[in-house]
């Protein structure tokens, strides 16, 4: 019904046609601006990204301690930074404490640690019920959480964009942060899904 | 505005749905219209406030019936319709006699606040431990502030600092900087009684979003900081 994807030309993808030649004929854009941002979200920014600050994170002490106190800063020494990213804010999931992210009136999303969102993010199911039913929510991710951890949703209301920082799953102490970060899940990050360790 | 944007606790929309392997775009003209939009918001000089103000003007059912990104289309048209960058004529005659402009929001902006005299954001009225009640507003225009918030109470959790105010920046009826909090709500306080003691919501919101429950809070002599303008991409 609402997240169908229109691939014919009879419909947005015209829209899109018309607008973009409109524009272009008025002298006031380049189509090869529109190719390099498509490139950039295609391409560069995106859920690896947030994978990486996790896995500093879980590595690094130091650097969790600046990831919880200011999100923003942290996430630039990785060299990450854009739009929707100015006021990062990190999130610790613990034993007994488990946060997830949604924005019920557009999109809200944190692009530059986890790229744009998928539909289901996107989706109307996840917009209205994410506030109302959370726990009924993670059961559709397949996440069923003890009745005596807290969750904590943050609906991305205003500027700021939440990063969760899921937990390190056990027996993944020997491995290194780039392995780490190869097993860091996008769903993981906006908190509807925990981190698999490897299986052996 | 009341709108169908507002969709926090409604119920009807199903499970959540996940796909495997999902492509950043899923065809070539929603990775176009996205950086459209994005450019339109600087060609427009527009905000983040108005291009979301843009979208959720689009008709209810109509919106209920688009995808995201052809939501954001109909948000980069409006924008350039209202911003004087094109006509509507011109960009029908564009899209030819085959497509519906119907998504294209009515030009006439809905009705949002007056223009407020710029001026320094004052010191916090809030702090860390403060109840607040979220108010019972229900403005024509622009607003952050989610129905299923409102006339509910909080707790204050934190003081993110200073920003613009969308509800009058979506208008260009001024910036009106101030103090955005994170307010923390039972969820039985959301949703009554059957809801679980063991969840919380946190809802960032904006000064003129609250009112004390008590009269406790006091203006604090904090430095008033820069207003963070919102992202203009």
């Amino acid at each position: 019904m609402s997240d169908h994807h229109n691939t014919d030309d009879s419909g947005p993808a015209a829209r899109v046609k018309a607008l973009e030649a409109l524009l272009t004929e008025k002298g006031l854009l380049d189509p090869a601006a529109i190719d390099a941002i498509v490139d950039t979200y295609e391409t560069r920014v995106g859920p690896r990204n947030g994978a990486r600050v996790v896995a500093k994170a879980w590595t690094d002490p130091a650097y969790r301690k600046r990831l919880l106190a200011d999100a923003t800063s942290a996430v630039a020494e990785l060299g990450f930074a854009g739009p929707q990213g100015g006021h990062l804010v990190a999130i610790e999931n613990t034993d007994r404490i488990h946060n997830l992210v949604v924005c019920t009136l557009c999109s809200c999303y944190p692009w530059p640690v986890l790229g744009l969102p998928p539909v289901w993010y996107k989706s109307f199911a996840y917009r209205s019920r994410a506030v109302s039913d959370p726990r009924g929510v993670l059961e559709d991710f397949g996440l069923e959480l003890p009745s005596n951890v807290e969750i904590r949703v943050w609906d991305s209301s205003a500027e700021i964009r939440y990063l969760v920082i899921p937990q390190r799953p056990k027996g993944t102490s020997k491995m290194s942060e780039d392995e780490l970060a190869a097993i860091v899940t996008r769903d993981s990050m906006v908190g509807v899904a925990k981190v698999e360790a490897p299986r052996a | 505005m009341n709108g169908v944007h507002d969709m926090g606790g409604m119920d009807g929309f199903g499970k959540v749905v996940r796909e495997e392997h999902e492509p950043v775009f899923h065809a070539e003209w929603e990775g176009r219209a996205f950086a459209l939009a994005s450019l339109t918001w600087r060609l427009a000089q527009a905000n983040g406030d108005m291009f979301r103000h843009a979208i959720e003007r689009i008709p209810p059912t109509r919106y209920l019936a688009s995808s995201y990104f052809e939501r954001w289309l109909a948000g980069a048209e409006t924008l350039v319709i209202e911003r004087g960058i094109a006509t509507r004529e011109e960009l029908i005659a564009k899209q030819g006699a085959a497509i519906d402009p119907y998504p294209i929001a009515d030009a006439v902006p809905a009705r949002g606040p007056s223009p407020v005299k710029e001026k320094k954001a004052s010191s916090p009225r809030f702090a860390k431990g403060d109840r607040v009640r979220a108010r019972n507003i229900n403005p024509a225009g622009h607003t952050r502030l989610p129905r299923y918030a409102r006339g509910k109470v909080g707790v204050v959790v934190r003081d993110w600092g200073v920003f613009v105010f969308p509800d009058t920046n979506a208008h260009h009826a001024g910036t009106k900087p101030q103090h955005c909090y994170s307010v923390s709500f039972d969820a039985r306080e959301l949703w009554g009684k059957p809801a679980s003691s063991r969840e919380r919501l946190y809802i960032d919101l904006w000064e003129d979003y609250l009112e004390p429950i008590a009269s406790k809070s006091k203006p604090r002599n904090t430095k008033g900081k820069k207003a963070h303008r919102t992202n203009r991409y």
